[in-house]
């Protein structure tokens, strides 16, 4: 027997799509009090100390090293509320692989959706690298080296201090912020027909409408854009840029595909699950993809993988890689507090610190696994949703996930944080 | 408008996008322009599954594959017009 209070208890849906064996109740929660429209023009935040807003209050127990995860996180277990970040690297990196590893770690200790850091590392000397250029943003940073003092000792340690850090936090408050304070990154994964159809231009129309309003956007995937150079080439704000950005791709074709491609990379792109939603060459996945930077919008800057923006508001390009966990983690790195993630097969993503926002277009992705999806722009397969109201809806979800509202990523406890790595340690 | 069964992103295009679950043979298609929502009919020649890929016009082998208005590979294996087109007629001219 199901018990339901104050809820709309429709004829279980869920529970009828066929072959599902939890018998799971459906219902439909008590509409908020205050609806958030796309017309919205501003959002509830945190201001943090560099003037950055956030839409998130992380204390994060940040790893140095692959060594440090055990000890990061112990804290975690100990101090309720944190939230522990381990990864697989950080040893005997060297030359440009290290800087990514620094900017990757200082990045997501700086973005606006952490209030403050706890940071551990198994020597002194990288760890106070760390701390260092976190402390710029003029957030509580603390780090800890694990020689000399063990473990327990450390972990004791940094339990204090991530506990007064998280009390700290909980009295933050937040505070009404323009929309243009948004930062908003997007990336697909397991794409299909379906993304290039709804899901992609859905992102896009979100970006032409919200970049003249001021917000920072970011695309990447250098490598998926490939069949659809000449397209992204030519969407550059001036010609300087699109140069620029032909040569950073152009040498990810060179110096990466053509050095270790065994293969025509018909298995790896488009992949499997792409091959499975009807994709069938890499320039058909790539002219869907580059629908997610809409109409009208132009880049004006190329960003390393890492690098937060500097050049003002408006659209940019990062370098990155088109593996979702570490395209979205670079983003995060560089700055960005909410990600739009379009999917046509269903990928189930999400990051530690950044809501991760999904878009479906594929009706039968949204029968089979609703729970993933935030926003559901399948309508517009059916003729019966157009792009512009696709977009009115993904913003509506924006603002809500902004002030607040977890996404199906975080209620689901997805956290991918994977780390870039350019080449073999030393 | 009825729901289509085929969705077209350009007018210059000679592949579609099934956007139907269970799409039969035989099944009169109703296909949709999303470009400038023109319609036309075509008749599906096999059971192509949601999100898949229909010729618009005789394909053969040595074509370019247009979707988009642009060249989304090349045809290796004929396709005629209602056939389904995936890896086992397109490939990529990339990599």
């Amino acid at each position: 027997m199901t018990i339901v209070a104050n809820f709309d208890l429709n004829r279980n849906r869920l529970a009828q799509i066929k072959g599902r064996k939890i018998d799971v109740p459906a219902f439909k929660a008590p509409k908020p009090k205050r609806r958030t429209t796309a017309a919205a023009s501003s959002f509830m935040g945190w201001r943090r100390e560099n003037g950055r807003v956030g839409v998130r209050n992380h204390v994060v127990i940040l790893p140095l090293d692959d060594l440090s995860n055990a000890a990061c996180e112990a804290v975690a277990n100990n101090v309720k509320g944190t939230l522990a970040l381990p990864h697989a690297y950080g040893r005997l990196q060297f030359g440009e692989d290290l800087d990514l590893h620094f900017r990757t770690l200082i990045g997501i200790g700086s973005n606006p959706n952490v209030a403050a850091v706890v940071v551990i590392g198994i020597e002194d000397g990288w760890t106070k690298i760390i701390v260092d250029g976190i402390a710029k943003t003029g957030k509580p940073v603390v780090g800890f080296g694990i020689e000399g003092v063990g473990d327990i000792g450390t972990i004791a340690k940094a339990s204090y201090v991530a506990k007064e850090f998280v009390q700290w936090a909980s009295e933050l408050q937040r505070e009404k912020c323009d929309i243009a304070e948004l930062w908003v990154s997007t990336k697909c994964g397991e794409s299909d027909t379906t993304t290039g159809l709804s899901s992609c231009p859905t992102v896009g129309n979100m970006y032409d409408k919200l970049l003249p309003k001021g917000i920072y956007g970011v695309f990447g995937e250098t490598s998926e854009i490939t069949g659809a150079e000449h397209l992204c080439k030519a969407r550059a704000a001036t010609p300087e840029v699109g140069e620029r950005w032909y040569k950073m791709w152009k040498a990810y074709q060179d110096d990466v595909i053509e050095q270790f491609k065994t293969s025509d990379l018909s298995d790896s792109q488009p992949t499997k699950g792409n091959i499975k939603g009807g994709l069938s060459t890499i320039e058909e996945k790539a002219l869907g993809n580059l629908e997610k930077i809409g109409r009208n919008s132009t880049y004006i800057d190329i960003l390393q993988p890492a690098e937060a923006p500097a050049r003002g508001p408006g659209l940019y390009f990062m370098d990155t890689s088109s593996a979702a966990a570490e395209c979205v983690t670079l983003m995060a790195a560089g700055g960005y507090v909410v990600h739009t993630f379009p999917t046509g097969q269903g990928n189930v993503i999400g990051n530690p610190i950044v809501p991760v926002i999904k878009i479906t277009g594929n009706p039968q992705t949204m029968r089979t696994m609703p729970e993933h999806i935030d926003v559901d722009v399948s309508g517009i397969l059916r003729r019966d949703m157009t792009i512009p109201e696709a977009g009115d809806a993904l913003i509506a979800n924006i603002v809500r996930t902004a002030n607040g509202r977890l996404t199906a990523a975080e209620a689901l406890g997805h956290r991918e944080f994977v780390m870039t790595k350019l080449y073999r340690s030393a | 408008m009825s729901k289509p069964h085929l969705l077209v992103h350009e007018t210059a295009d000679n592949v579609g996008v099934v956007v139907v679950e269970g799409l039969k043979a035989g099944t009169k298609m109703l296909c949709v322009v999303t470009h400038d929502n023109s319609s036309f009919e075509l008749t599906a020649k096999a059971d192509v599954p949601i999100g898949h890929k229909v010729a618009l016009k005789d394909l053969k082998a040595g074509d370019t594959a247009i979707k988009y208005g642009q060249d989304i590979g090349k045809i290796i294996g004929p396709a005629a017009k209602g056939d389904y087109v995936h890896v086992h007629n397109l490939k990529t001219k990339r990599w």
